[in-house]
C-alpha cells in the first residue's frame, strides 16, 4: 500500500465497538438498542465491586446495509477483554433470537456479530457459560434464513466458547491482526506446559491461529485489510450470495478425513494444516 | 479395554450394554429405548490411546467433536422420513476441552462448533434432545455435547459438576488463590461449583439424587430413565424448540429484563 491510500485508509481495528457498528450500517440507519441509557449493567460484577459498564461491553445496532434490514452485534474489546457475562449475552442472544422471528414473520432479517472477545468472563463463570449456548442456538436457528456473518478483526481476537460461535456463523471475515482460536495460548501453556505452546511466541501465535492461515486454511472465508471500506464491502458481498449450500459447521465428513491425514506425532505448523485442509476442504 | 467413567457407566445402563454404534474410541454411540420407543444415546469417555495426546482423559478434541457431529447428524439422516423423530440423549462426562497446540493448529472451535451446532439443528428438526449429566459438564466441552439440549437433568452427587472453567485454571486467570475463588462462589451464585446453585441458575430442569453417580443401583436406573421419559413428554410435540425454557431462573433476572427491552425496543 502507498502512503497516500495509507492515509486515506478508515481503519476498523482503530474504532471501537459502537463506532465499528455505525460503520457497517448504511449512513444515517443505526439505531442502538438496550443502549447505555437503559442502564442494564452486570449484577454480578457489582456485586464483585468490579467496574461495570453502561452496555455491559455489547452494541446491539439495528439498521439497515445494503438496503437490508441488519442487527450488528458488537463486542467490545476494551471492556472486560470482550468478555460475555450475562447482559451482553442476552443481548447479543436475544438480539439474534428477534431477527430469527422476524424472518419467520416474513421480514429478511440478517446479522453481523463482530467478535472482539476472550470467551466467558469468568466472574460470571456459568451465565456467561449458558449465555454463550442460546447465542450459538440463535445463530444456528438464524443461519437457516439469512447469514449470520463473524467478523474478527483485532486486537482481542477471538476465544473460548465464542469461538464455538464463530464456527457456526454462515461466513467467517478475518484481518491479518485477528486471532481465532478455543483456548488462549496462555492457558495452554498454563495448562499443558510451554512446551505445548509458548504463549510468549507471537510469530508462532499468528501463524497458527492468525486471520492469514484461518483463511488459507478455510477455517474463515475472506481476509480483508484493516480498512473499514473493504469489511463492508466483503459483507455486502456474502450477504447478497445468501446462507451457503453447506455451513462450515456441517462439514463433519471432510474434516474427519483431512484429520486422519494429521501426523499427530510431532507438533504442527502452519504449513502442515494448510497442506492437509488444502486437499480435504475443497 | 473397559473405561470406569460415570459417562462410560450410564451410557452402559440406560441402553442394557448395547453395543456402540461405531468402532469410535472416545465417543460412543448406542440405540436404546425411551418409553416404548428407539433412542440414541451419545457419550464421550476416556481414551487412553488417543493419537492426540491432549484427548485422553475424557476431554473433547478435535475427532470428538466432529464425531459428534457426525453422530447427531446421522440420526436425524435416519429419521428424515420418519413421523416422529428420535430423541437422543446427551450422557455428560466430559473433563474439558482438549487444551493443545494442535487443537489449535487445525481448528477446534471449528470441530466443537460442528458438534454444538449438529445438537441445535437435531433441535430444531424436532428430536427431542436431553442433556443428563452425570460428571463434568466443563465449559467448551459441555457447548459440545448437551447444552444444546431441550432439557437438562442433573445428578446431585460430588462427582457431578458444572463449570466455565476448572477451579484451579479459573484461579489462575482471576488472579485469585482457589481458597479465595471457593469463598467467593459462596456469594455469588454463577461463579460456584456445586451442582445446587447451578440449578439456582434455572438452567437445569431437574435435579436428581441417586445414591450414586459412579455406581448406580438398580434404583437410580429406574428413577434416571423414568426421569428421561417424563422429559420426553414434556417436550410438547408443538412446543418452540428454542431454549427459552431455560430463562426462568431466580438469579436470571438481568437475562430476562435484556430480552423484555429488545423486544420493546425491536420495532420502535
Amino acid at each position: 500500500m502507498n502512503i497516500e491510500a495509507l492515509l486515506r485508509r478508515d481503519s476498523f481495528i482503530e474504532r471501537n465497538a459502537r463506532g465499528r457498528a455505525r460503520a457497517l450500517l448504511d449512513a444515517g440507519s443505526m439505531r442502538e438498542l438496550v443502549g447505555p441509557f437503559d442502564r442494564v449493567t452486570s449484577p454480578w460484577l457489582a456485586q464483585q465491586k468490579l467496574v461495570t459498564q453502561a452496555d455491559d461491553g455489547v452494541v446491539v445496532a439495528k439498521g439497515t446495509l445494503d438496503g437490508m434490514a441488519t442487527v450488528v452485534l458488537a463486542i467490545e474489546g476494551a471492556f472486560q477483554g470482550g468478555s460475555m457475562g450475562e447482559v451482553g449475552g442476552a443481548k447479543i442472544a436475544g438480539a439474534l433470537e428477534l431477527a430469527a422471528r422476524d424472518n419467520r414473520a416474513g421480514k429478511p432479517t440478517q446479522a453481523v456479530i463482530l467478535f472482539e472477545t476472550g470467551g466467558v468472563r469468568l466472574q460470571e463463570a456459568n451465565l456467561g457459560l449458558a449465555a454463550i449456548a442460546e447465542i450459538q442456538a440463535a445463530i444456528v436457528d438464524l443461519r437457516r434464513y439469512r447469514p449470520v456473518i463473524g467478523v474478527s478483526a483485532g486486537t482481542v481476537g477471538c476465544y473460548g466458547g465464542m469461538s464455538i460461535a464463530a464456527g457456526l456463523c454462515s461466513y467467517l471475515v478475518l484481518t491479518r491482526e485477528a486471532r481465532l482460536g478455543l483456548n488462549g495460548p496462555q492457558v495452554i501453556e498454563q495448562e499443558a506446559g510451554l512446551a505445548e505452546f509458548d504463549s510468549r511466541n507471537r510469530a508462532l501465535i499468528w501463524a497458527l491461529t492468525g486471520g492469514e492461515q484461518r483463511v488459507a486454511t478455510r477455517l474463515a472465508d475472506v481476509l480483508v485489510d484493516d480498512d473499514t471500506a473493504q469489511v463492508r464491502a466483503a459483507l455486502t458481498d456474502l450477504f447478497r450470495a445468501g446462507p451457503p449450500a453447506m455451513h462450515r459447521s456441517d462439514r463433519y465428513a471432510d474434516f474427519l478425513a483431512s484429520l486422519a491425514h494429521v501426523d499427530t506425532a510431532r507438533q504442527p505448523e502452519a504449513a502442515d494444516v494448510r497442506t492437509v485442509y488444502e486437499k480435504g476442504l475443497t | 479395554m473397559s473405561i470406569r467413567s460415570n459417562g462410560a457407566t450410564w451410557l452402559g445402563e440406560l441402553t442394557g450394554g448395547a453395543p456402540a454404534l461405531h468402532a469410535w474410541s472416545a465417543v460412543r454411540v448406542a440405540n436404546g429405548e425411551l418409553a416404548g420407543a428407539p433412542a440414541r444415546f451419545i457419550a464421550v469417555v476416556q481414551d487412553p490411546g488417543n493419537q492426540f495426546p491432549r484427548a485422553r482423559n475424557g476431554e473433547v478434541g478435535l475427532v470428538e467433536g466432529w464425531q459428534l457431529a457426525q453422530a447427531v447428524h446421522e440420526t436425524m439422516h435416519e429419521d428424515r422420513d420418519a413421523r416422529t423423530r428420535r430423541p437422543i440423549v446427551a450422557v455428560i462426562d466430559v473433563t474439558s476441552q482438549a487444551y493443545g497446540r494442535r487443537e489449535e493448529a487445525f481448528g477446534i472451535h471449528q470441530a466443537l462448533a460442528g458438534a454444538a451446532g449438529a445438537y441445535a439443528e437435531a433441535r430444531l428438526a424436532g428430536h427431542p434432545v436431553i442433556g443428563l449429566i452425570v460428571g463434568l459438564a466443563m465449559s467448551g466441552a459441555f457447548l459440545a455435547h448437551g447444552y444444546q439440549a431441550n432439557r437438562l437433568i442433573a445428578l446431585a452427587d460430588p462427582g457431578v459438576m458444572v463449570h466455565a472453567m476448572g477451579k484451579a485454571s479459573a484461579a489462575r486467570i482471576t488472579l485469585r488463590s482457589v481458597e479465595a475463588l471457593e469463598a467467593l462462589a459462596q456469594s455469588v451464585p454463577p461463579m460456584a461449583y456445586d451442582i445446587h446453585s447451578y440449578a439456582s441458575l434455572g438452567l437445569l430442569w431437574k435435579v436428581l439424587a441417586p445414591s450414586s453417580a459412579a455406581e448406580p443401583t438398580r434404583d437410580d436406573v429406574a428413577l434416571v430413565r423414568a426421569t428421561l421419559e417424563e422429559a420426553l413428554a414434556d417436550i410438547a410435540p408443538n412446543e418452540a424448540r428454542d431454549l427459552s425454557s431455560r430463562f426462568g431462573g431466580e438469579h436470571r433476572a438481568a437475562s430476562r429484563r435484556v430480552r423484555e427491552l429488545l423486544r420493546e425496543q425491536w420495532n420502535a
